[in-house]
């Protein structure tokens, strides 16, 4: 699934890195405890969180996730913004809940990711 | 053995946004070598999981890493408080954390379980009132 795919599917807004959404992925995993997020090993996968703080962006890192969507209208401030755009990372925003976010998202046809 | 790289970074206690610089650092470092991306994500899952143990747990401490050409090695040391038990540390589940760390998407007790399984070799060494030793090293072949 392309990332404007996603970007229509949640109604989301695009916070940065807009030239990525072409890129494809086959999986996501919505999760609000980062170190579950760094329980995973799968290669490329799309992150889902409530999180907006300095360490999504730092877990996203160290695990080379380059799309992060946002759920519940939660918005990083525009430092956090800036520190995903200098790291290559693509930022999505919607307003629907995780819940309702990932179950369109599973229905569209983006499996999940499985733990170990 | 040839050591290709040592580098060192201080960890400050506390610090939730600095946090993961150093991990950070040292993945880019490992990057310019050339090590492979799936050894690299290994390294980085422990290594930015002890770099936020020292920022979440400790009064502070510090990342090494050394590269060889058969392996890389990460120590990560704090100058306490020391961890009382550390079975009970290494179950996944059992944390600690503030609630400040939760806030920050930690303190779910993956911590150490994480480090121990993204590592080839695992270390782990603690003395209450003085320090927590943790050392990991990850095979290049």
């Amino acid at each position: 699934m392309k990332l404007y795919e996603i970007r229509d599917l949640l109604k989301a807004d695009v916070l940065c890195n807009e030239e990525m959404l072409s890129m494809d992925t086959d999986s996501a995993f919505g999760c609000d405890l980062m170190s579950d997020v760094l329980a995973l090993s799968k290669k490329e996968t799309v992150l889902l969180t409530g999180l907006t703080n300095i360490q999504t962006i730092r877990t996203a890192e160290m695990l080379d996730i380059k799309c992060i969507i946002f759920v519940r209208n939660k918005r990083p401030d525009e430092t956090i913004v800036e520190f995903a755009k200098e790291n290559g990372m693509c930022l999505l925003a919607t307003k629907y809940t995780m819940f309702t976010s990932c179950g369109i998202l599973y229905s569209s046809g983006l499996k999940g990711v499985d733990m170990e | 053995m040839d050591e290709l790289l040592n580098v060192k970074y201080d960890v400050a206690s506390g610090d939730f946004i600095r946090g993961g610089e150093a991990s950070s650092n040292i993945k880019k470092l490992l990057q310019q070598l050339g090590v492979r991306n799936d050894i690299i994500k290994r390294i980085c899952v422990a290594c930015y999981e002890a770099e936020m143990n020292i920022v979440i747990h400790s009064v502070g401490g510090y990342i090494e890493a050394k590269v060889f050409s058969d392996r890389i090695e990460i120590t990560a040391f704090d100058n306490g408080p020391g961890i009382e038990n550390i079975d009970l540390a290494l179950q996944e589940g059992y944390s600690t954390a503030s609630n400040l760390a939760r806030e920050m998407g930690f303190g779910g007790g993956m911590g150490l379980p994480n480090i121990k399984r993204s590592c080839d070799e695992f270390y782990i060494d603690s003395k209450v009132g003085e320090y927590t030793k943790i050392k990991i090293i990850v095979y290049l072949k």
